[in-house]
């Protein structure tokens, strides 16, 4: 399998990345690796981007609307007055502002949480990548047999732990299994793999390099891809965590977004509470730009990445 | 999982002294991982492994019950009724959402759409809006009073099934799932697509291979790890499936029971039920179903591999 090597600058050129093959081809008109361009498929996969758009247009058209006009006009156009910005401060003041406060504690939740497995998993994908030691087949044979035991299984059984250790109710209930992500540490571990060579390293030995110096100043910026990969993904891992807070926090106060967000929604729809759909529709709006904003600006980091992953899977 | 190669690294130190040295470098690097590790994933399955051997009364207190509250697993009704709901999920979810989003990926790589990049983000997108955005937005949209399914009843004089009906519902939650992930599992495919040597297709042409045959006998062959693991994490996570149903719960009462999915009735059980003994004990079965089914895609995908 050839083995390419993950640069920033490798995936920039993405868009000319075939360029070798059509010109070796190009006696033909068309062929498999220079066709002709179909209309047809084009209008098939529009399907698809539809299907995979539609209901963020529904979720972007219903947040201008107010909790009156919601119930009553067609779903997918805009209808009565154009009340994005009131919904957008009734959102952000309802309740004494308790929604900027559950987007802060995300903030915390994902910056420590996801910050710290990243962290966790570039160090020890660096180490199983480029270091033999006594039971590395043994952390290989448990981090893979843990992928496969269902995350929400142990959750129970941690909310028990935790609440014999006092840390229910606390930040850290969240953040402490944050910290693992099985997927990120096999992700660095094939990247630093492929991104580090290994003369390198040996070569900072010979200087006199120790291993946490050559680490930083030698391999961390080779990894950056990765790192960026692995970042987005535990991020979005940390952002859409729902079911461990459900479990570990019953304070609001520490609620994350999407807690708040579904309290929101059960308090709609409990008898005698106060309707906030307008709330909730334009809360999750507000959730999702900063995920769909991180994606589209870190884009050529994590589909190289990505690649990277799938070379190996 | 199988197809990782264990990578060792290209040269080793020249002298047993540095060798082992190295050697406690290497848990320098990977011991903050496997304690946290530890931590969250070894203990609470120890935990859990304990606790199911013991039974907690309100009379009596807490007493030790040997295999008790495994034989009441195997015979609980709920359980296993929630364990079918998910194989049944599973059995349509996964082969239709993999089975698109190969699709979609095979025709990124194909080089024949226009717009080719704007396909790409536009059905990976859905995979950044967090569970349950997506499980409150298509709720809405499901919605029978200011839903679209409702605004189509009403503008067109039908009366559409309602997607939150018993009999519906769990195909869509299929449908919220799948919306999710279908872009996750295109990019990993598209990406193993496009490491694949073009040289190997030209070889095919030659040979007067068509396009669709150097798809089935060049293309998804080289991909098969990226099929094998992609169907393994979708199996994982479709069994542990809580959050859209427990979500959709208040909007279709009826239709998602407290048992639906085998997590939400562990979740009942310890919070609801107080019966935390014996929730350790389903999800510990739970946890075990599911390794095997894991084990078995696996099997299957690496006998197809030889």
């Amino acid at each position: 399998m050839s083995a390419p090597s993950f640069t920033a600058d490798q995936t920039s050129r993405r868009s000319t990345h075939r360029a070798p093959a059509p010109r070796r081809a190009a006696r033909r008109k068309h062929s498999v690796a220079r066709p002709r361009r179909s209309t047809v498929l084009t209008l098939l996969m529009g399907l698809t981007a539809v299907y995979a758009l539609m209901p963020l247009a529904w979720l972007v058209i219903n947040a201008t609307k107010t909790q009156k006009s919601l119930l009553d006009s067609f779903g997918l156009w805009f209808s009565g007055e154009f009340a994005l910005w009131d919904n957008i401060s009734q959102t952000l003041t309802y309740d004494d502002g308790i929604f900027v406060r559950w987007f802060l504690n995300t903030l915390l939740y994902v910056v420590v949480g996801a910050g710290g497995a990243t962290f966790l998993a570039v160090l020890g994908g660096y180490g199983l990548a480029k270091f033999d030691f006594a039971g590395k087949r043994a952390v290989f044979a448990t981090v893979i047999g843990a992928v496969a035991v269902p995350a929400t299984a142990l959750a129970v059984p941690t909310f028990l732990m935790f609440s014999k250790m006092g840390l229910t109710n606390t930040p850290w209930a969240v953040i402490i299994p944050s910290l693992i992500s099985p997927f990120g540490l096999y992700l660095m571990w094939v990247f630093a793999a492929e991104a580090i060579p290994t003369e390198l390293l040996e070569a900072a030995r010979v200087d006199g390099s120790g291993e946490l110096r050559t680490f930083f100043q030698v391999a961390l910026p080779l990894l950056t891809p990765g790192i960026v990969t692995v970042l987005l993904f535990t991020m979005v891992q940390t952002w859409n965590n729902y079911f461990l807070p459900v479990i570990m926090i019953k304070n609001p106060d520490w609620y994350p977004l999407t807690l708040g967000l579904n309290a929101w929604n059960q308090q709609a729809s409990t008898a005698g509470g106060q309707p906030v759909f307008n709330l909730v529709i334009t809360g999750s709006l507000l959730t999702i730009v900063p995920l769909i904003a991180a994606f589209l600006l870190l884009q050529r980091y994590w589909q190289s990445g990505l690649a990277a992953g799938s070379v190996k899977g | 999982m199988t197809a990782v190669t264990p990578i060792t690294t290209g040269r080793r130190p020249p002298a047993g002294v540095s060798r082992s040295r190295r050697g406690r470098a290497g848990w320098v690097f990977v011991g903050p991982f496997m304690a946290v590790f530890a931590l969250v994933f070894l203990a609470p399955i120890a935990y859990s492994l304990y606790l199911s051997f013991f039974r907690d009364q309100l009379v009596g207190g807490t007493s030790f019950v040997g295999l008790d509250n495994f034989q009441r697993a195997f015979e609980d009704e709920q359980f296993w009724a929630a364990v079918g709901r998910v194989l049944l999920f599973l059995v349509v979810q996964v082969p239709v959402m993999l089975g698109l989003a190969l699709l979609i990926a095979l025709a990124l790589d194909s080089g024949r759409l226009y717009g080719k990049s704007f396909f790409r983000i536009a059905v990976f997108l859905p995979y950044a809006v967090p569970a349950v955005v997506a499980t409150l937005m298509w709720g809405f949209i499901y919605g029978t009073r200011f839903g679209l399914v409702g605004n189509i009843n009403e503008a067109l004089g039908v009366s559409l099934p309602d997607p939150l009906s018993p009999s519906l519902v769990l195909a869509s939650i299929g449908n919220i799932v799948t919306w999710e992930f279908i872009g996750y599992n295109m990019l990993i495919f598209y990406s193993a697509l496009r490491v694949v040597p073009k040289s190997l297709y030209e070889a095919a042409e030659i040979d007067g291979a068509g396009e669709w045959r150097v798809i089935t006998a060049v293309k998804i062959p080289a991909i098969r790890g990226a099929l094998v693991i992609a169907t393994i994490f979708s199996v994982v996570g479709g069994s542990q499936q809580i959050k859209e149903p427990s979500i959709l719960q208040s909007l279709a009462p009826n239709a998602i029971t407290t048992y639906f999915t085998p997590n939400l009735y562990t979740f009942t059980l310890s919070f609801s039920g107080r019966q935390q003994n014996y929730a350790a004990t389903v999800s510990l079965v739970m946890g075990v179903v599911t390794m095997i089914i894991a084990y078995a895609v696996q099997l299957r995908g690496m006998r197809k591999e030889a």
